[in-house]
This record gives structure tokens, C-alpha cells and sequence, in this order.
């Protein structure tokens, strides 16, 4: 017994040391499960309150990047205005209305909700970005997030009250599923770690037909995306040498370098899907 | 100025400047500024080594926390806190000098030289040691080795030029303790 009491006051810093490396390593590995247990909630809402100071300052100065990105969204959502129609008299011809407006709210799927951008990183390999509207602002885990210009950016992770954590396409666990708008083969995109906004497209088969300038759309099969939001245009096509896919790199559409304001989408049919999902899980079992 | 309050002061200026200047230049993928860890390497001489890890995965932590995803930046801090005390007694010149200084510095440490290798040796540990844990699934080694020499030129560089800009005068103390 003396000699382990030796042996510990000998060695107590190299034992020390080896305890504390032991806490860095299992945090970085079992990452999510401790975060969401106790680290999530405070600590969130902690560095939240900080970034907010700073990103009030930075706002200011990036105000002109912001108007351009914003009028080129308005200008987007002025041409799709009923009154820039010319609508032909409808006596002349037959149309079944099936466009549900306003007191039909129940049928709505889709809600896009604002959030500012807190903050943001691209240079790490596991990026993340921090928003402005949490919990309190009806926001849920596996919400996906797009820029003003309709571009993915990313999904909902983590959550507070006031703030919210998502995991940007520039994270190398993010896999979000991705269709080819022209052939309609879907794939899974993944980020190597290295460049910004140059992100892949795997599980493309050979047989399908792509060029550099394609574009690369969701394909609506999760719940967090609606189909047909924009990910990015084609770079490079480059075929692998063990499988029968194809690898494709492409520019994302968002720029994550100056991202400010974003919006949430909100499926409000995520939940009865969800639920089913589960279901069936059960029954498998 | 108590050397405790200095030091609080030192650790949250390190992380603010870190998270909210370093963070936002993006010179390139391959070269990473890093300063923050200066503060490990400015503790005083004659704290204990179990303190001096503890303080350094404090500081990991608390950047790790506006990165949201903890543990690289801690286990590398841990690490050059660990590694520290050794180099500090090979490079100290003169019997006694860390008892005669209270922190590293220019003069402290006889010269601009070993003062430039003890800083230089622990932020090459430092940046090789957290880039080996990001990038854990990829290794390829070529770009692990470049990224960590360009991030370590970067944050030399940096060092020297906070040196030279915030000159902390270092009072000798007889050896007579």
C-alpha cells in the first residue's frame, strides 16, 4: 500500500497530466452525447450572450454586403407577385384554382422563420454556426437553415432558449442528401475539411449524365428541407476508381464567408412523420 | 499589479482576441493564427505544475466553448502545460534565473534566441498536437505537416510582434529568498 502512495507522489504530475489528456479526448469523442447533457443549455446561452455584443459591432460594418444579398432576394420575391402577372380573363378559359390562400393556413407545410447570425466560423474542420432565435422562437432540433438567396446552409443541432447552434454544410459529419436537377440522382453531400465552399457529392452513379454548371438541388427526402432548395453548381466531376460512382465537387450557392441573416424552415408536417417513422421502428422490433 | 488580477485580465484579453479577432481573418485553410496559448507560456515560473495544467485546460475550455465542439483546444493546452517546466530548465541560462524573474520573457531568459526556441518548440507541440486531433479520420500526412508548419510560422510571428509591442518589464530579485 506505502509503495502505490509512493509511486503516485512520484509520478503525480505525468498521472495528472494523463488524467486530464483522458478528459480533452473523451470529450472530442463522445462530443454530442455530453454536450447535449450538460454542456448545450449553459454554456450556449453564456457564449451566445457574448458573440451578440460582438456581432453587433460587426453588423455595422458589414451592412452593405447585407442590403445587396437582401435586395437580391426582394427582387426574387417581387417577380413572383400575382400582380406581375397579367392574368387572362377567365371567362375565356377554364382554370381549376388550386392554390390554397390564407384562410386555409392549415394546409400550410412550409414557414420560414429569420434569425440573425451570432456567429460564425469557416476555417476549423467542424464548423459551426451560431444563430440569434432559439427555443423561445419556436425552433426545434433538425430544422434546416438557408441563406436569404434560398442556398442551403445547414441544420439545426443544438438548441437554448435565445440561441441556437447549427451544424453549417462545412462540418465533416454533415451529410445531407443531394439531387442532381437535371438527371435526378441522388446522393449524399459530404465536406473534406479543406476548402470553404467547395464541398462533394457522393454516390452519383457513373451512368448519370453531368457537367461542370449543373445544379445541385435537395432532394426533400428529410424532413428539414423542402425539394428544390438550391445546394450549388457543378466544379468538377471526377469518377472513382474503386466504385462505380461518381465524386462530384461543386461551389455551394451560400457564401459562408459573409452569412448574416438566415432563415429556419419549419416542416410542420416533421412531427406526424416522424412519429410514423417511429412506429414502424417499433414494429420492426 | 497583484499577479493574480494580472492574469485574470491576461486570460479573458488572450480568449477575446482570439475568438473575436483571430477567428475572423481568414488568411487561408492552410494557415491558422493562433495567440491565445501565449498565456500558458507567460505563467509564472514558480507555479506548480498540477496548477499550471489546470489553468491551461481552463483556458482550452473556455475557447473550446465559443467553438462549440470541446476538447481540441484543451488537450493541446494540457500538453504545453505539461511540456513546459522541461523546457524551461533546458533553456534557463544562468543558475537561478527563474527564481531571480517571475515570468519567461526576452530578458528572463537570457537573449532573444532561447526565448524564440522555447516559444517556438511549444507552439509547434501546440499546433501539431490539435491539428492531429482535427483532422483524426483523414491523415494524410503531407497536409498535416504544411498546415502545421505555415500555423505555427503565422503564430510566431504574432508573438514577436506582441512582444514587441507590449514590453513587460520583469523586476530582478536578489537570489535571497
Amino acid at each position: 500500500m506505502r509503495n502505490i502512495f509512493l509511486f503516485i507522489r512520484r509520478y503525480f504530475n505525468l498521472l495528472f497530466f494523463i488524467f486530464l489528456q483522458g478528459i480533452s479526448i473523451y470529450l472530442i469523442v463522445h462530443y454530442s452525447r455530453y454536450h447535449k447533457a450538460m454542456f448545450g443549455n449553459f454554456m450556449n446561452q453564456v457564449t451566445g450572450k457574448v458573440n451578440e455584443q460582438y456581432s453587433q459591432v460587426d453588423h455595422y460594418f458589414r451592412l452593405k454586403k447585407t442590403n445587396d444579398s437582401l435586395m437580391a432576394a426582394n427582387e426574387k420575391l417581387y417577380n413572383k407577385l400575382r400582380s406581375d402577372f397579367d392574368l387572362p380573363d377567365t371567362t375565356s378559359r377554364s382554370v381549376i384554382d388550386t392554390i390554397r390562400v390564407d384562410s386555409l393556413e392549415q394546409f400550410r407545410k412550409y414557414q420560414y422563420l429569420k434569425a440573425k447570425v451570432v456567429a460564425n466560423s469557416v476555417v476549423s474542420q467542424n464548423n459551426f454556426i451560431v444563430i440569434g432565435r432559439g427555443s423561445s422562437g419556436q425552433l426545434k432540433e433538425g430544422m434546416g437553415v438557408i441563406d436569404p438567396n434560398n442556398g442551403v446552409v445547414g441544420i439545426i443541432t443544438d438548441l437554448s432558449k435565445d440561441y441556437a447552434v447549427v451544424m453549417s454544410l462545412l462540418h465533416t459529419d454533415s451529410h445531407i442528401s443531394g439531387k442532381l436537377l437535371h438527371g435526378g440522382e441522388t446522393g449524399t453531400l459530404s465536406w473534406d475539411g479543406k476548402t470553404p465552399n467547395i464541398i462533394s457529392l457522393t454516390g452519383i452513379p457513373k451512368s448519370a449524365k453531368v457537367a461542370r454548371g449543373d445544379t445541385i438541388i435537395t432532394s426533400g427526402f428529410s424532413t428539414s428541407f423542402p425539394r428544390g432548395k438550391m445546394i450549388g453548381i457543378v466544379e468538377e466531376v471526377i469518377p472513382e476508381k474503386s466504385t462505380n460512382n461518381f465524386r462530384i465537387k461543386f461551389k455551394s450557392t451560400a457564401n459562408f464567408y459573409n452569412l448574416d441573416f438566415v432563415f429556419v424552415i419549419d416542416n410542420r408536417q416533421a412531427e406526424p412523420i416522424g412519429k410514423l417513422l417511429d412506429q414502424v421502428k417499433k414494429q420492426g422490433q | 499589479m497583484n499577479t493574480v488580477i494580472k492574469n485574470i485580465i491576461r486570460f479573458s484579453l488572450f480568449i477575446a482576441v482570439q475568438v473575436f479577432v483571430l477567428d475572423k481573418i481568414h488568411l487561408h485553410q492552410m494557415a491558422t493564427p493562433y495567440i491565445y496559448f501565449l498565456f500558458i507560456l507567460w505563467l509564472p515560473f514558480r507555479l506548480s505544475r498540477p496548477w499550471q495544467m489546470v489553468i491551461a485546460f481552463a483556458l482550452g475550455f473556455t475557447l473550446d466553448s465559443f467553438r462549440h465542439h470541446p476538447g481540441f483546444h484543451t488537450a493541446a493546452c494540457v500538453l504545453i502545460a505539461y511540456i513546459r517546466p522541461f523546457l524551461v530548465n533546458l533553456m534557463i541560462p544562468q543558475e537561478g534565473a527563474d527564481t531571480n524573474y517571475e515570468e519567461p520573457s526576452i530578458t528572463s531568459m537570457g537573449g532573444m534566441l532561447p526565448y524564440m526556441i522555447f516559444t517556438g518548440v511549444l507552439t509547434f507541440i501546440h499546433h501539431a498536437w490539435l491539428f492531429m486531433l482535427e483532422a483524426w479520420q483523414f491523415g494524410n500526412i503531407w497536409y498535416f505537416l504544411v498546415k502545421t508548419l505555415l500555423s505555427t510560422g503565422i503564430s510566431l510571428m504574432l508573438i514577436i510582434i506582441t512582444e514587441l509591442l507590449f514590453v513587460r518589464k520583469q523586476k530582478f530579485k536578489t537570489n535571497t529568498i
